[in-house]
């Protein structure tokens, strides 16, 4: 058998769907290494990643289960590799468990969640965005997590590409947290010229190796650089609390100073990685707050409520978490109240009231079809009063 | 007195986190003497040191990977052969081994075995089975006996155990061997062997547990568990898969050997 073999980034115009456009926005990125579960509706990351990573020297596999996924995807970032998985709900909760490891022991992956109906089995080909809170404390215990929610085909790509960079930016585990509407529409994807994609590896060590080589001293910015295994460090990795060389360390005081810069190392640089759109924001008296496939119809919501003369905006995050607190405060003493329509029973709307004085007007859908405009503009209007 | 220098070194300082001993194991249990046979296959083995990685779950076993001075990694329960499997998988010049519990790799991490062995991932597991989950305090698990005791079975037992290598060979696995800690020589050279065959292999090193195991089931102390070994186990590398159950409490005895080596199953691949 005899196959094309195409090259790292497609460059080009293409239309193809938001889980195609995400595992060419990884390959584009580098990365290396896949081990996933097939789930709906998910499933068209790996299926394409089986084809795309063989193709440009990487390596696939089809764990059993979630578990190991995302416990194989940890080993294949120690040895060296871009990793990553995508799943759904059922699975993404299965990968929570190593999710904190690599959190604990500072492990660089991606993780795409393509949403769909929960909780539990729910709707499994149906939309929904009600992993939003565990996106953020899913795993047990304290730490910061990064999750962008892309709201296009184009930025199923693009925000791919950003995830494996800020994953390796701060040695964390970084979601794509898209939903069943994103990850099946097709639409207009620009893959650009490989130059002008910027790929920012991990950093690794540059002091050559030694037997006492500290492997969580940190730098500066608060994150250590990453031996591979194999490079020589012999050193030692775990999810007990541990200290700079890595060994396990059972003291309050070792443990505090860990956990703290796990979460500082994200909190610090948090002008660096949350990233929104505005639309009319400005002048703005209704700010509607949406992300994902609902962002789509809150803009048309907005734009139908500014022809009935009401001064409506939207404020979409594309980085969900660490949330935009500060732009919010912000908006806090200009606007009347703040609109938040989702796929949920109000998890981002919570987020909002938390940094705000203002009337927050949920509309929520638990799952199963998108948002439509109309229900949106009928908040906007209450709360334009 | 603890932490004292009584020797100026040790033939396996280089291959231990000196630094790190004491080790955390009771007395008694088989950990430090499996260790060692460990320490000393890496020793002898063909692998350059930088690329021999060890992994290990949650439990006593567990923490082999933070004794042994090599690439090791403590990851979670029941998952060590997974996250073997993604580095073996990238970089295929790493000799990857598992070290961990019979509770975490054939309790909560059972599927991982099956289907590490099913795809004949090229790791290898090396499992301590001391019958039963020592560091939570000696609860029965997949390999307790039928009738034996332990805090969750206050009427006993009650149902099957694995034998594990009658399960590693139903599996396909190119090596399968099981010694306990007495048998150091065999185990150091089984280990060996283990290293230089390609593929999916598979040890099962028995390992006295007094605190958590032995005196509950009227085994005795750890030197008590070695007197049973040495006065018991028979080594037969042709036994009945049928005849690898074991119960230390019984007058019975205790099949070992390498049951499989590399080639006898099908050409193996790396």
């Amino acid at each position: 058998m005899t196959t094309e073999t195409r090259p790292r980034v497609l460059t080009g115009k293409h239309f193809m769907n938001g889980d195609t456009a995400c595992a060419e926005g990884a390959v584009a990125a580098g990365c290396d290494f896949f081990a996933g579960y097939p789930i709906t509706p998910s499933t068209e990351v790996a299926e394409r990643l089986a084809v795309r990573l063989p193709e440009v020297g990487g390596k696939f596999i089809v764990m059993e289960d979630e578990l190991g996924s995302m416990a194989a995807v940890l080993g294949g970032a120690w040895a060296g590799a871009r990793a990553m998985t995508a799943t759904s709900g059922p699975g993404f909760t299965l990968m929570m468990e190593n999710i904190g490891l690599g959190v604990m022991t500072e492990t660089p992956c991606v993780v795409v969640d393509v949403q769909r109906g929960s909780p539990s089995t729910g709707l499994p080909t149906l939309v929904g965005q009600s992993d939003i809170m565990q996106a953020k404390w899913g795993s047990h215990g304290d730490y910061q997590i990064v999750a962008y929610c892309p709201a296009t085909c184009q930025e199923m790509f693009d925000l791919t590409v950003k995830a494996f960079n800020t994953a390796d930016r701060y040695r964390s585990p970084v979601f794509v947290l898209s939903d069943e509407i994103v990850g099946h529409m097709t639409e207009g994807v620009v893959i650009p010229e490989t130059d002008e994609i910027e790929i920012t590896p991990v950093r690794r060590p540059t002091e050559p190796p030694r037997d006492d080589y500290p492997v969580y001293r940190p730098g500066p910015d608060l994150v250590p650089p990453m031996p591979r295994a194999g490079d020589g460090y012999r050193m030692h990795v775990t999810g007990l609390t541990h200290d700079e060389r890595g060994y396990p360390a059972m003291d309050p005081d070792t443990h505090d100073e860990l956990v703290q810069r796990l979460s500082r190392k994200i909190l610090e640089h948090a002008d660096e990685i949350i990233e929104y759109e505005e639309v009319l924001v400005d002048d703005a008296e209704v700010v509607v707050v949406a992300y994902g496939s609902v962002s789509r119809s809150a803009r048309e919501a907005v734009q139908q409520a500014r022809a009935r003369g009401i001064k409506a905006g939207l404020l979409r995050p594309i980085t969900i978490w660490p949330f935009m607190s500060e732009r919010i405060k912000e908006l806090d003493p200009r606007v009347k109240g703040f609109v938040v329509p989702e796929l949920n029973l109000g998890q981002v709307a919570g987020e909002v009231s938390r940094h705000t004085s203002k009337t927050v007007r949920g509309v929520n859908l638990a799952g199963g079809e998108l948002l439509a405009p109309g229900a949106i503009i009928e908040a906007i209007e209450e709360v334009a009063g | 007195m603890i932490g004292e220098k009584v020797v100026a070194s040790h033939p396996e300082d280089s291959l231990l986190r000196a630094d790190r001993l004491p080790h955390i194991w009771c007395p008694g249990c088989g950990l430090g003497a499996i260790t060692t046979s460990y320490t000393r296959a890496l020793q002898e083995s063909d692998v350059d040191r930088d690329r021999h990685v060890t992994v290990s779950g949650i439990g006593c076993t567990g923490r082999v990977a933070g004794y042994v001075h090599v690439d090791s990694f403590h990851t979670t329960h029941g998952r060590p052969i997974p996250f073997a499997t993604g580095l073996k998988i990238y970089n295929p010049e790493l000799e990857v081994t598992v070290i961990s519990g019979d509770g975490d790799l054939f309790a909560i991490g059972g599927n991982h075995f099956i289907h590490a062995a099913r795809r004949d991932a090229p790791i290898n597991v090396f499992c301590v089975n001391n019958f039963n989950y020592a560091m939570t305090g000696g609860q029965h698990g997949p390999t307790s006996p039928v009738g034996s005791n332990s805090p969750t079975t206050p009427a006993g037992v009650s149902d099957r155990p694995f034998n594990l290598p009658r399960l590693a060979l139903a599996l396909g696995a190119n090596y399968v061997a099981r010694w306990t800690s007495l048998h150091v020589r065999q185990l150091q050279r089984s280990m060996q062997q283990a290293l230089n065959t390609p593929g999916f292999t598979f040890i099962e090193i028995l390992s006295p547990c007094p605190i958590g195991y032995g005196k509950s089931n009227g085994i005795g102390d750890g030197l008590d568990e070695m007197r049973h070994y040495r006065d018991h186990c028979v080594v037969d590398d042709k036994a009945s898969i049928y005849d690898m159950e074991i119960d230390l409490r019984a007058d019975a005895p205790v099949v070992l050997g390498v049951f499989r080596r590399d080639g006898e199953r099908k050409k193996p691949r790396d």
